[in-house]
């Protein structure tokens, strides 16, 4: 941690920030207000599944940068899950070098362009900042920056590769092509390391694929960003179910010496009330996964998604946001979302709240479904809702919703959302008995190393989680990738320390057997 | 993209792929299944692996041209290639010795049944199949079934071949001539909905083999899901194999028609261009 603040000062301290900083007083700085992002008009983009946020242009972008004070002590970048060097990135933005700006980003984060679109910024690097801290000003948008550096390196045609060492030969492998995975093999390739991706499904990207819409986060952003692993000399495998097509114990067969297993979160989690699995009534997943990943909304595809007049869209977090928006988008008249808590408890990001009721987003808060009614093919036509109160706080620490007697009323829809929540993939811990698994599922691992009850095996991401960002995905991968770095090291110095101690080769050879 | 190694036709409507996927050849079980997609503007769709060659590294799926997609597979020619192929999926049939087996194989469900009966008679059982079809042509892998039974009855509706009646008139004959330890059955879910009827009448432990609407295969989406003892499971995960006895069939088939309509217009659509083409 020493090193690494003084590592911060000294490059705070290079001639090209000092005259940087010394062009504009912190007090003109400050009078600054902080930039909105360009959008689509909500009536025009609820629509189409094009883009919502439009980023900015690059006089916005070098504004917003110049509100950043280059602070010396930048709180920022605790906030940020993978350690990203914010104030250096913001200040190549100030001073026009864009590029430079995108190669900051990229010596800690593989994926800034899927980051500086989905993180939630303002609980992290932005929620530390020093305007809200000290000011109670809005925050700089660091968010938007790194969205902009990202996407300006992507459009430049000049996009930059991180440089790989001598490769070393040793052979590790990814299980699974999410935020986790994508995270660990640009580290571990960064390293020398021989990465291998394994993906179950055709396509590479894991969730940020098949769940996360079209219009937050663009198919051909994450493939751009899969690209460059590519160029790092990362390999990738879909249509391998490691547990299933081959397991691990194959795999070191082949000759794979440690494994990131960040399988994701599976088993979509159901309310288990009267009629739940009538037609027209989905999991967020299958939602989301016929429209994102197989393309359900166009004709030319042949996955088919029934998509309703009126949706019900049952939860409060991001992926129910992303559900109900996508209904709106495919023709629905009504689009509701029914949580059971008021609308400060939602665990969605204010943004996609915000977003949501600007495209005509109809929240039906303290409401709970109870029971579904269908018609005579089992199509589901109506739902009963329950009215709800806040109660005492629960473990949780918001108020616990309870059913308020009587209240119950129907409401007419023709397709439901369930999104509450996600259990942990079962595939992986069902194929390795002796892995050590929480009661919930989820891999349980050291929590700075993130390595598994198999100290070969490590583990980060939803599969340890439950359910978490992105962000926190990637965090882990990269947590991962420093400590399977170190207990390979640790490993092959071992190997080396024993074979010294053998007076001949026999003894050598006897070993290696 | 794998490739397509050998193409034999069962009937007009149901066809025999042998598929290269040499690490699925080697990881799969009697009951494991495949997903499969054709094309990059393709559905993901499940089949039942009907059997493997390891040495070769190659598997066997059996396809009844009955939507877009079966179709699509089914025009598919030896040298081409499927373009995605992921398994093995689902858990696999839990094989033991119980005495005597009753398989009951209908239409297409005949061919994941092949390597259940292989395995069950391989594990020592004495295995009397009946397969049923509506006529003779859609009988299919009879020779095969009879080299892995002990007995095979073959039932058809309009009697064009082996006796006339349905496939839960053979059962029952063999049920009321010898007693039945085990009774397995695959098919459309109509029929093992009146198979677990009739195995519940004479109380014999029934296994049914269910082919849900599935996207991903995983886990992941719950497309697949079923009621079996008033709990929801997913077959993809859970299953493919459950108690007959407890699965809700009336809600199972309610939800295979999920997507009736759309399937209707997209086959419309594929038979027009088709023609055009």
């Amino acid at each position: 941690m020493k090193g690494l603040l003084e590592y911060l000062k000294k490059e705070r301290e290079q001639d090209w920030r000092v005259e940087l900083r010394s062009k504009l007083k912190n007090k003109e700085r400050t009078q600054l207000e902080r930039l909105a992002m360009p959008e689509q008009a909500a009536d025009i983009r609820n629509k189409n599944f094009a883009e919502v946020n439009l980023g900015l242009s690059e006089e916005q972008a070098r504004h917003e940068a110049q509100r950043c004070i280059d602070c010396p002590n930048p709180t920022c970048i605790t906030g940020c899950p993978v350690g990203i060097n914010i104030p250096k990135f913001i200040k190549k933005i100030e001073a026009g070098e864009f590029l430079d700006a995108a190669r900051v980003l990229k010596e800690t984060n593989s994926l800034p362009a899927v980051c500086g679109r989905v993180c939630p910024q303002e609980v992290q690097c932005e929620q530390v900042c020093f305007y809200p801290q000290k000011l109670n000003k809005p925050p700089v948008a660091i968010g938007f920056l790194e969205r902009f550096a990202a996407d300006y390196e992507q459009n430049s045609g000049k996009i930059s590769v991180p440089d790989i060492p001598a490769v070393n030969g040793i052979k590790v492998a990814s299980v699974g092509s999410g935020p986790a995975g994508l995270a660990f093999a640009g580290d571990m390739a960064k390293m020398g390391y021989d990465v291998t991706v394994f993906e179950a499904l055709h396509e590479i990207g894991g969730v940020l694929k098949y769940g996360i819409p079209e219009f937050r986060l663009p198919n051909k952003i994450v493939d751009a960003e899969i690209d460059i692993l590519k160029k790092m000399g990362v390999k990738f495998v879909n249509n391998f179910i490691v547990g299933k097509t081959a397991t691990i114990e194959d795999l070191k067969k082949e000759g794979f010496s440690a494994f990131l297993v960040g399988s994701g979160a599976g088993l979509p989690n159901f309310m288990h009330i009267p009629g739940e699995n009538y037609i027209g009534i989905y999991s967020s997943n299958e939602y989301l996964t016929r429209v994102n990943l197989m393309n359900a909304a166009d004709p030319e595809y042949d996955t088919p998604v029934i998509s309703g007049k009126s949706v019900a869209v049952i939860g409060g977090g991001n992926t129910a946001m992303d559900a109900v928006r996508i209904s709106k988008r495919l023709g629905a008249g009504r689009s509701m979302i029914i949580y059971r808590r008021s609308i400060e408890e939602m665990p969605a990001r204010v943004e996609e709240i915000k977003h949501a009721k600007e495209e005509g987003i109809e929240f039906l808060n303290l409401h709970n479904p109870v029971e579904y009614f269908a018609d005579e093919h089992g199509r589901v036509n109506k739902m009963k809702v329950q009215k709800m109160e806040l109660g005492e706080p629960d473990a949780s620490g918001r108020r616990r919703p309870i059913p308020i007697e009587g209240s119950e009323f129907f409401i007419d829809v023709d397709t439901v959302v369930v999104s509450v929540g996600v259990s942990p993939n079962p595939l992986i811990p069902q194929s390795m008995k002796e892995l050590d698994v929480s009661s919930w599922g989820t891999i349980n691992v050291n929590k700075e190393t993130m390595q598994t009850s198999i100290p070969d095996i490590f583990a980060g991401g939803d599969i340890v989680r439950g359910g978490a960002t992105v962000i926190l995905a990637m965090g882990d991968g990269r947590n991962a990738a420093a400590a399977m770095d170190r207990h390979i090291k640790g490993k092959v110095r071992e190997l080396i320390s024993l074979i010294k101690e053998f007076k001949t080769i026999g003894e050598v050879l006897e070993f290696a057997k | 993209m794998n490739k397509i190694i050998e193409k034999e036709y069962f009937s007009d409507s149901v066809v025999k792929l042998v598929v290269e996927a040499p690490q699925i050849a080697k990881s799969r079980k009697a009951g494991h299944f495949v997903i499969v997609r054709i094309g990059q503007k393709g559905e993901r769709i499940p089949l039942t692996i009907a059997g493997a060659d390891v040495e070769k590294g190659t598997i066997t799926i059996i396809i009844q041209k009955v939507g877009v997609t079966s179709i699509k597979l089914c025009n598919l020619e030896v040298g081409e290639t499927i373009t995605d192929v992921v398994g093995p999926l689902g858990q696999h049939t839990h094989i033991e010795k119980v005495g005597t087996v009753l398989a009951s194989g209908g239409g297409v469900g005949v061919a994941p049944l092949l390597p259940i009966v292989e395995a069950l008679k391989n594990a020592g059982n004495k295995v009397i199949t009946v397969l049923a079809a509506r006529t003779k042509e859609l009988i299919i892998l009879e020779q095969q079934m009879r080299m892995h039974s002990d007995e095979v009855v073959i039932m058809t509706d309009d009697g064009s071949y082996g006796k006339k009646g349905l496939v839960t008139d053979g059962m029952e004959e063999v049920i009321k001539r010898e007693k039945v330890d085990l009774a397995v059955t695959v098919g459309p879910a109509v029929m093992m909905k009146f198979v677990t009827i009739l195995t519940k009448k004479y109380n014999i432990p029934t296994v049914a083999s269910l082919n849900t609407l599935m996207v991903d295969g995983t886990g992941m989406c719950g497309a697949c899901r079923v009621t079996v003892g008033g709990k929801t499971k997913f077959v993809c995960v859970d299953g493919p194999e459950f108690d007959a006895h407890e699965v809700d069939f009336n809600e199972m088939m309610l939800r295979l028609n999920s997507y009736k309509p759309e399937e209707e217009e997209a086959y419309e659509n594929f038979l027009n261009k088709y023609r055009k083409a």
